[in-house]
């Protein structure tokens, strides 16, 4: 497997992609919903969010397989809202296994150039080297139903990449893949992606594969981005509940909002997101950012499973909400053992409660 | 209970073997007593060449002229028929499964119609239509692809459909335009090669039933393979079931060619 030399099929720099008040509807169902969203050149950005939640329409959006009602989509400084697909030098990575059937694997790579009119000499010299740049270099003669469906997504990786696109789209490319290549398969995504300096928009309802290899992350929510930031941000500051628990695991807890700080069980806990008025409010809190302790809020083990690296519980408090920690895998709860919580304090976002 | 008496098991080697050897006796039979008629004399019981012998030689090209005539026309009406179906069906078909497909049942509907309608029926409704087409086109025996191209509507519909359906073609289709194939390459280089085998099946099987059919060409007055054979048999009825057999065996081998050519590369070349 080889890396891809600049000047050679590298693009040198990925191009700014700007969504601005893109609205898309079918029928009566708004599926984008005056979407904003500015990508810098190079950045790998992943959208995020529920089934339905307009993230693959604002992908398709953006490769121009869906019209939109309004709105612009510039790429590099060009709207090309109106421009059709095949003119948007764009690359695309699709769920379902899309290579085409007749063609060998090195025939499919070289698709994208023919549609250029490269020569055919240096097309076969390029899609050979981007076949060697997923490692299906010995692949090059086989058909899509000689291959796995890991093999074929990298074939179409490799396809997406070899005409130096200006932006790579992939929807939900790892779905249909086992666990352990949809691993491996991501992580290669991200070499090649930092590698080629290419602007890529990834499409998952995976948070944990969104964080993994995103530089930003933008959670989407009927047809609007929630939140958009960092791994980090996202996952330590969430501005919305929607995002606290879409993203990474949350307890809701019922808490009181005093002076504008969140107390639940007598820790006091700063708001994040929005202010709001005083009040009872659930606070939506990390696992890790509860602690077992000697004393403190009485619970009950509900349940205790074993995570490789670490061991989380289930308790249920006096209230009967039920609350997830994070421990040390050599402590080892049993079922119905009485244990005690600490909060820990950390900064949470929560939600008006109606008692 | 045992495997083989399960419901929905595989049936018995015996049973397999039944089951074929009443389907193959169902086609089998008639062309063996044709094969058999074609070689006897008369009605003496004992077998003959001369039937056979007697289709080869000047005398006789002049006693076949019309029928080798209604040959012609029917190749030309099966060229046209598969013409029809190649540029005004397949076209309509892709349209309506990759930009339409709330209209698929619609397309469906009048597709499939054509099948319910017997061929007397449709001649009497296409019996003022072709005084027009007389009128537009001419008199030709071709023209009655016009007509054919409706009767082989459901056959041609259900092959193309079940190969559409087996291929994800809005999928494909969308890969290569985000690749920069334009709509007429996507069509040509990705569409067509995985959809061969429907439109050759359709196209065969076209063939077939231009090859075969005699009632709307005897109504509307036309010379085909089938009005020309009946005329035949009239005169010379071994000729008549040689021909016939002859064309059958046509038929068949562009059958037989829809599995070879068919096939996909891919599994060709494994």
């Amino acid at each position: 497997m080889t890396s891809i030399a600049p000047g050679t099929t590298a693009t040198a720099t990925g191009a700014a992609v700007e969504l601005e008040a893109v609205v898309k509807s079918f029928g009566t169902h708004r599926a984008l919903n005056a979407i904003d969203l500015t990508i810098k050149p190079g950045e790998f950005v992943a959208l995020l969010g529920p089934s339905g939640c307009g993230k693959t329409t604002a992908l398709r959006a953006l490769s121009g397989l869906e019209l939109v009602d309004s709105g612009r989509i510039v790429i590099d400084g060009v709207d090309v809202a109106a421009v059709p697909t095949n003119k948007r030098d764009i690359g695309m990575v699709f769920q379902s296994y899309s290579l085409f059937p007749h063609m060998t694997a090195i025939e499919n790579v070289e698709f994208g150039l023919r549609m250029r009119k490269v020569a055919a000499g240096e097309r076969r010299g390029r899609a050979a080297e981007a076949l060697d740049m997923v490692g299906l270099a010995a692949f090059a003669e086989r058909f899509s139903h000689q291959l796995s469906g890991g093999q074929q997504q990298r074939v179409a990786l490799a396809r997406a990449l070899v005409t130096r696109p200006r932006v790579l789209l992939l929807d939900e490319p790892l779905s249909a893949l086992d666990a352990k290549v949809r691993v491996q398969l991501r992580d290669e995504i991200r070499r090649i992606q930092t590698e080629l300096g290419i602007t890529t928009v990834f499409v998952t309802h995976d948070q944990e594969e969104a964080l993994a290899v995103a530089d930003r992350v933008a959670v989407m929510r009927d047809g609007a981005i929630e939140q958009i930031g960092t791994p980090e941000e996202l996952y330590a500051t969430p501005r919305t509940p929607f995002v606290a628990d879409f993203v990474g695991l949350s307890n809701r807890i019922p808490a009181d909002l005093i002076d504008g700080r969140v107390v639940a069980h007598g820790v006091g806990m700063e708001l994040l997101g929005e202010p709001m008025d005083d009040g009872p409010v659930t606070a939506y809190i990390r696992p890790e950012d509860v602690a077992l302790a000697s004393e403190g809020i009485r619970a009950t083990v509900v349940t205790s499973s074993f995570l490789g690296s670490l061991r989380r519980t289930q308790v249920a408090l006096s209230d009967e909400s039920l609350v997830s920690i994070q421990h040390d895998v050599d402590v080892r709860p049993q079922l119905g053992d009485v244990v005690f919580l600490r909060l820990k304090g950390a900064a949470v976002s929560a939600v008006r409660r109606t008692t | 209970m045992s495997a083989a008496r399960r419901l929905g098991a595989e049936p018995s080697r015996i049973t397999r073997g039944l089951i074929l050897g009443v389907v193959g006796a169902v086609f089998a039979i008639p062309i063996i007593a044709m094969i058999q008629f074609t070689f006897r004399n008369g009605l003496g019981g004992d077998n003959t060449l001369d039937h056979w012998t007697g289709l080869v030689g000047e005398d006789a090209a002049r006693t076949y002229r019309g029928l080798l005539q209604a040959v012609g026309n029917s190749v030309v009406l099966a060229i046209v028929t598969v013409g029809i179906v190649l540029v005004l069906l397949l076209p309509t078909m892709i349209l309506v499964h990759l930009q339409f497909p709330k209209l698929r049942r619609v397309l469906e509907f009048i597709c499939i119609v054509p099948i319910t309608v017997p061929a007397i029926v449709l001649v009497v409704g296409l019996a003022p239509v072709y005084g027009i087409v007389v009128r537009v086109f001419g008199s030709g025996a071709w023209t009655l692809a016009f007509a054919y191209g409706i009767t082989v509507l459901p056959y041609a519909y259900r092959a193309i459909q079940s190969n559409l359906d087996a291929v994800p073609v809005v999928t494909l289709s969308e890969a290569a335009r985000s690749l920069g194939a334009g709509w007429p390459t996507v069509l040509r280089l990705v569409l067509l090669p995985n959809l061969r085998r429907g439109v050759l099946a359709a196209s065969f099987i076209s063939v077939a039933v231009v090859l075969g059919e005699f009632t709307i060409a005897s109504l509307l007055n036309r010379n085909n393979l089938q009005t020309a054979l009946l005329q035949v048999s009239q005169s010379d009825p071994y000729a008549a079931v040689i021909f016939a057999l002859l064309a059958l065996t046509v038929v068949f081998g562009l059958l037989l060619l829809i599995g070879r050519l068919g096939a996909p590369r891919n599994r060709r070349t494994e």
